[in-house]
């Protein structure tokens, strides 16, 4: 398997995990090439996921743009209420495969660790989930449902106490606990083989796209966008149409406070390439390659690393990506629930704010696919307490 | 031959252990780092490793990690940790290495990073998230400017993978004790034994090093049965330093370490 993607990517982690990345690579190859496991995750994708998800005509905000048509990916209804679960569905009937039952995790928003929650409930393991004390205080309702499926939660206290310090605690726990314990990495980010794998198993989400648009407009679409944080929901997306050329690709970024202050996640707009948490790719770092602590509103999007594969369609110009800030996404969040009754995620509000801006610039023939990743109920404390609704 | 192989070699010569003593860059105080680095070598460490600081060590356990965090927040930054090592090499002929993670020396570029870690006087670097498939770059320009390049090698690694990183080290081969991050916990003496024993029969002579989990002149004594070469003393001391032991008491620690490393 090619461990990069262009110069992104690669394999930075201590020796004491090499050999279970091989063994993962290993193990993965097999499973991709065993109909009984495809079957299977096709099964657990349909009958337990809700799979496949709508690809809803938004006729309201369209005309509301005035220009393209626009279609959103409706992520958000699917089990746990994100995208998180394809990723999380196929690596948890990997590890079962491996005879590994215990899982641990990393999670920001809190949704990748309910996903995993939720797989460890089904499939009758055990899940220990890593997330930063930051966040456990202000996505307390994930944090309650991880607990009632039984997963245990781990306070993460070092360093910035958000997403990233979450992921360098499951990686200690997993260089002690290697040989019985299956690390479900949640985002398309990390060492290889995990951007592989997860962007393969978020890749559904492109797959429906190209087949429920040919169903419904006969055609593909000119433009997709998603949130990029790490990146797999942009990169599942993505990736199923990178072979048409016709078809642009617009990732939407954190900006935060905006680009020009240091209170963002913007990695691809404003970083330069380093190397953190197993692979190489764009990074928010200082001069001296200590990385920057990141911002954002929405608390699955506030990492100051990316996906490699990203890094990559950046720098070939496959793909486009952009600043959202913190309040253009709230008034998207606000505008969607308003408009078409959809209350988005805070990181899926900032796709939809930069579909909308594009499709206004674009013709009334053409297609806009958004991708609303996930939904914003477990944002709604955290907006209430902004004051945004009376 | 480095000063980092002859340490070893010497030390094997006097039948007793090496000592490697490990110190975070910085920490309580750019100035008392110095003292302490020295409490170390009078103490009788036979190599000083000095950590450099980054903002996400993941193979480091809770002490180095609060090391690192005090050392960033000491305004320490990786050419301030070259010229600390630039003064310790004018007050010692002992071997000084650097361990450090790779983001810090891809960003300064590896050649450059090399090139003013010979200049400042260090003999050798530890790049402990760095495995020997993605190091190939950082090797060539070790071997270029004449520096050792110290591979890690695990209980888990593979047979092959083991023999492939004792011909890519150079001045010792790190032997990690036990799965998991630096600091707590106990070294495995077994494991390390079975390690030791594997090293032994594919290269007599490589010097060989066990470090993660060694604490107490105990710790020590146990390593010894094993035939290992010497032994890395990290966390223990560094939460002495953390909190602002005196350099005197650092050097009393130091010295029954050292007794530990000698039979008898």
């Amino acid at each position: 398997m090619n461990t990069r993607f262009g110069e992104y990517g690669g394999q930075y982690v201590p020796e004491v995990l090499v050999p279970a990345l091989q063994e993962l690579e290993r193990s993965y190859e097999q499973a991709k090439r065993d109909p009984a496991f495809t079957k299977e995750l096709e099964s657990y994708n349909r009958h337990y996921g809700g799979r496949e998800t709508p690809l809803y005509f938004a006729r309201r905000i369209t005309e509301m743009c005035g220009g393209a048509r626009i279609y959103l990916k409706r992520e958000d209804l699917c089990h746990g209420g994100a995208h998180k679960f394809n990723n999380v569905m196929g690596q948890a009937l990997l590890a079962k495969r491996m005879g590994k039952n215990r899982l641990i995790a990393e999670t920001g928003a809190g949704q990748h660790g309910t996903a995993t929650a939720m797989a460890a409930a089904v499939l009758g393991m055990s899940a220990e989930i890593y997330m930063g004390e930051k966040d456990m205080a202000r996505q307390r309702m994930n944090v309650f449902r991880m607990r009632l499926m039984g997963a245990k939660v781990h306070e993460v206290r070092s360093g910035s106490r958000l997403l990233k310090d979450a992921i360098n605690e499951a990686m200690r726990d997993w260089a002690g606990s290697v040989e019985s314990t299956y690390y479900l990495l949640g985002t398309a980010a990390g060492a290889h083989p995990y951007p592989t794998m997860v962007r393969d198993f978020q890749s559904v989400i492109g797959r429906e796209i190209r087949q429920q648009l040919l169903e419904a407009e006969g055609r593909l679409p000119d433009l997709l966008v998603a949130c990029v944080g790490g990146g797999s929901n942009a990169i599942g997306t993505f990736h199923p149409f990178l072979e048409y050329e016709g078809v642009r690709m617009l990732g939407a970024e954190a900006a935060g406070d905006g680009l020009q202050t240091e209170r963002h996640s913007a990695t691809l707009s404003c970083g330069e390439v380093g190397v953190l948490q197993g692979c190489k790719s764009y990074l928010l770092q200082d001069e001296h390659g200590m990385v920057k602590e990141a911002h954002s509103l929405a608390p699955g999007l506030d990492y100051p690393g990316v996906g490699p594969e990203h890094s990559f369609l950046k720098d070939i110009g496959r793909a486009e990506y952009v600043g959202v800030t913190d309040s253009q996404a709230l008034e998207a969040f606000v505008m969607l629930s308003r408009t078409e009754g959809i209350i988005p995620a805070l990181e899926s509000a900032h796709a939809v704010h930069a579909g909308m801006r594009e499709a206004e610039k674009m013709d009334g023939d053409e297609i806009v696919v958004i991708t609303v990743s996930g939904r914003g109920d477990k944002d709604l404390e955290t907006v209430f307490d902004m004051g945004v609704i009376e | 031959m480095s000063r980092l192989r002859d340490a070893f070699l010497r030390s094997r010569r006097e039948k007793r252990m090496a000592l490697v003593c490990y110190l975070m860059a910085g920490v309580p105080s750019p100035r008392s780092f110095i003292d302490h680095a020295m409490a170390c070598l009078e103490g009788g460490a036979d190599v000083l490793e000095i950590g450099i600081p980054f903002s996400d060590p993941v193979a480091d356990g809770p002490v180095i990690q609060e090391a690192s965090v005090v050392a960033l927040r000491n305004g320490v930054t990786p050419p301030k940790v070259l010229d600390m090592v630039r003064e310790l090499r004018e007050r010692t002929d002992r071997p000084l290495v650097l361990m450090g993670y790779y983001n810090p020396i891809f960003r300064m570029g590896e050649e450059e990073f090399v090139k003013a870690c010979v200049r400042s006087g260090a003999d050798g670097l530890i790049v402990p998230d760095l495995p020997l498939h993605e190091g190939g770059s950082l090797r060539l320009a070790c071997e270029r400017n004449g520096i050792d390049l110290v591979q890690l090698s695990t209980p888990l690694t593979p047979e092959a993978r083991h023999r492939a990183l004792m011909n890519a080290t150079s001045g010792f081969l790190y032997l990690v004790t036990r799965t998991g991050v630096t600091g707590g916990g106990s070294a495995d003496g077994n494991g390390l034994f079975r390690m030791v024993e594997r090293s032994r029969k594919n290269d007599s002579e490589l010097p060989l090093a066990a470090g993660f989990g060694i604490s107490s002149p105990e710790h020590v004594k146990a390593a010894r049965e094993t035939g290992v070469d010497g032994v890395i003393v990290g966390s223990a001391l560094v939460s002495l330093t953390l909190l602002e032991t005196s350099p005197q008491e650092v050097m009393t620690a130091v010295r029954e370490l050292a007794k530990a490393c000698a039979p008898g």
